[in-house]
């Protein structure tokens, strides 16, 4: 197993390095002038300064040389200053946002962390739990009813399903309110005397003992985490149910039932954790569904994290903002792939010979 | 060959062996056995003739759309809604059209007694009618969704059938390509491409199309290439090359023809899929422009009036509806396909 691990984990730079190539060949379809947000915040209005800047940055140079530009940066031969460079975490100017792009995506990441990382619960929980439900009770009246929820899951467009979600729990019945925290508590966790260990509120709010700030945060974290786990549930649930079925149907199963076993011993004991093994393979594409559901989500609740920053340079045409934030995307979900592969083989020992 | 690969072919017989007992009936005579299964279990279960009929209403809306909504001759477009005014605020169901109002359906009046054309579904800001982008946005979404399909199935195509094909360094670089397409999370690479594509393209449905073109072709590449090498060693690929075929032909005309169904099953399941990710992309503001007939386009409207969504409810209700109808048409069919072409969950065994 080690052996696969190395070699996964070998893959890893190579196929980054692809990522980063994809990335730039998408560069290549701006002009040079557009292009020239990787290294200054305006475009100059007069005709000379543009040329000078693409001579200065070296913009119409041919694709290899401005691809190893753009990766490890740019030397000025005057004053000796580095511009530029991916890989130094230089990803150049969102016009957008009015700040560089690395420093939005520090100040915007851990809103969209806590999200994700609430939502990550209840997905897997009660999309696992609904799956075996429907699975243990095959064709019985809950699991049609389990079904038809996940079809229409399934089909339900996110920022229709977040749009009527808001419009229920927020504007009907002012429950849930959009946004991140509201104005009294955000007062609060900007004091001084409020400690941002984690940058995430709800993490905060417990460290320094202040419940307002957790439970406000919370709030305004239902509604996001509803959205996002109801499209992703459909998934989860899928495969469990089937891998549930599956599994239910093995021989040592029937033996466990022969010995006389209790139903529920049979199914939570031994058959749940062997069901559960191919759910694991949907690992990378519930980080898709995070990360593709962030962006809508967060455009509709009006949240302010990575996902928002990327609609708002996507409507804006800020293609250097938003080929930035794509690349951080292709970057986690690489990583998150990775994660997954290792974690299979780890549980699953037929795996280690492919 | 594979473990599922034997199954299949166990299955293939049997099913062949049971066919000649009933003796084949028409319908096999006419397409093949293996189309012929397809096309009775897709009419057979209730779900996907519940699917069946959702999509060919779609059809049928969107061939009749200049009966069910006529355009406006002075736009010269008819994807260009016809709008009532300019005011800001969305008008409900039910209100009168007043200005430039397009030529009353000749069936109105008979079905509604109702001399004057209403905005059926309201408006939304801008004065935009919705019943009007419903109707035509049908015609938009069917022919991105087919679309997008047709030409990502031929890319993966290609690029499956070139991998199996050549194998060795071939096979190698092409997986690698596609994997690295496969690294971004979908709907955010599209976003992206969108928006880069706008200024060169002009807003339209071309940005978001070809974006998510782009970005929809490999998992066909993939289940294609793997369904050739799989083909490949079956014993009818044998017994062609034994009778002398070249490669290419036995590649087109028996290997291709067998690796299809699962394709097929992928692409159905995408349709609903690609017009979701289009109208995502619409609403986040990189897919057609403002007054498009566009069912994306229309939701995007509520952006605008959070606070007010409990009064003008109408603009996400209905193109919502359209939306969710119209995906989970495709996906009844496509999950109906599954189950017909899942060797285990075949009936007898």
């Amino acid at each position: 197993m080690t052996a696969y691990i190395i070699r996964r984990l070998l893959q890893l730079p190579f196929t980054m390095l692809g990522v980063t190539l994809l990335i730039f060949a998408m560069l290549q379809l701006l002009t040079p002038v557009e292009r020239s947000a990787l290294y200054v915040p305006s475009i100059p209005h007069n005709e000379g300064a543009i040329d000078a800047i693409i001579a200065k940055y070296g913009l119409d140079d041919p694709f290899y040389i401005q691809y190893w530009r753009w990766l490890v940066g740019h030397k000025d031969v005057n004053t000796g200053e580095i511009k530029g460079g991916v890989l130094r975490g230089d990803l150049g100017f969102s016009r957008s946002g009015r700040q560089d792009v690395i420093d939005m995506i520090a100040q915007r990441l851990p809103a969209t962390v806590e999200m994700a990382l609430w939502s990550v619960f209840p997905i897997i929980g009660i999309g696992i739990w609904l799956g075996v439900i429907s699975a243990i009770n095959h064709n019985k009246p809950i699991d049609q009813i389990i079904r038809v929820f996940t079809t229409i899951g399934w089909s339900f467009p996110t920022f229709v399903f977040g749009l009527l979600v808001l419009l229920l729990f927020y504007t009907k019945l002012g429950w849930f309110p959009p946004g991140r925290l509201s104005d009294p508590i955000n007062a609060v966790v900007m004091s001084p005397s409020f400690r941002r260990y984690t940058q995430l509120n709800t993490v905060d709010g417990l460290l320094n003992g202040r419940m307002d700030v957790f439970w406000d945060a919370l709030r305004h974290l239902v509604l996001p985490i509803l959205t996002l786990s109801y499209v992703v549930w459909a998934r989860i649930l899928r495969v469990t149910r089937s891998s549930m079925l599956e599994t239910l149907r093995q021989d040592y199963l029937r033996t466990a039932r022969a010995k006389g076993l209790s139903e529920k011993i049979v199914v939570y004991r031994h058959a749940f954790r062997n069901a559960l093994l191919p759910v694991i393979t949907i690992g990378g594409s519930m980080v898709v569904g995070l990360l593709d559901g962030t962006v809508v989500t967060e455009v509709i609740f009006n949240y302010p994290g990575m996902g928002s920053a990327t609609a708002r340079a996507a409507s804006s045409l800020d293609a250097t903002a938003v080929l930035a934030f794509v690349l951080f995307g292709g970057m986690v979900l690489t990583v998150a792939n990775l994660i997954v592969d290792v974690l299979y083989a780890m549980v699953d020992p037929r795996i280690r010979l492919t | 060959m594979n473990k599922t690969g034997s199954n299949e072919n166990m299955a293939q017989l049997k099913g062949a062996s049971d066919a000649n007992l009933r003796e084949l009936g028409r319908l096999e005579e006419m397409v093949g056995p293996e189309w012929a299964r397809l096309v009775r279990g897709v009419f057979t279960n209730p779900l996907s003739i519940v699917g069946l009929i959702l999509v060919s209403s779609f059809i049928l809306i969107a061939a009749f759309a200049p009966v069910l909504a006529p355009p406006l001759t002075t736009l010269g477009d008819p994807y260009l809604i016809p709008r009532d005014g300019y005011s800001p605020e969305p008008k409900p169901p039910g209100t009168v059209w007043q200005h430039d109002i397009p030529p009353i359906p000749f069936w109105y009046q008979a079905v509604t007694g109702n001399e004057e054309w209403v905005h059926l579904l309201g408006t939304t800001s801008g004065q935009f009618d919705i019943y009007y982008g419903i109707i035509w946005g049908t015609r938009t979404a069917l022919f991105v969704g087919v679309f997008i399909t047709a030409v990502t199935v031929v890319i993966g195509l290609f690029v499956g059938a070139i991998s199996a094909y050549y194998g060795g360094w071939v096979d190698d670089l092409l997986m690698r390509i596609t994997e690295i397409f496969m690294a971004f999370p979908f709907l955010l690479a599209a976003l992206t491409l969108s928006a880069i594509l706008v200024p060169l393209f002009g807003r339209g449905i071309w940005p978001a199309t070809i974006a998510l073109v782009c970005f929809g072709w490999m998992t066909y590449a993939r289940v294609l290439r793997a369904e050739i090498l799989s083909a490949k060693e079956r014993d009818y690929a044998l017994a062609a090359r034994v009778l002398g075929a070249k490669d290419s032909r036995i590649l087109a005309r028996h290997i291709v023809p067998n690796a299809i169904y699962p394709i097929l099953v992928l692409a159905s399941m995408r349709v609903g899929d690609y017009v979701l990710s289009f109208a995502a992309l619409s609403f986040l503001g990189v897919g057609t422009d403002i007054g498009y007939a566009d069912w994306g386009q229309i939701v995007s409207f509520a952006r605008d009036w959070i606070l007010s969504l409990d009064i003008h409810w109408y603009i996400i209700v209905y193109p919502g509806i359209a939306l969710l109808l119209f995906g989970l048409g495709w996906n009844l069919i496509g999950d109906a396909l599954r189950d017909i072409l899942d060797p285990r969950l075949r009936k007898g065994n």
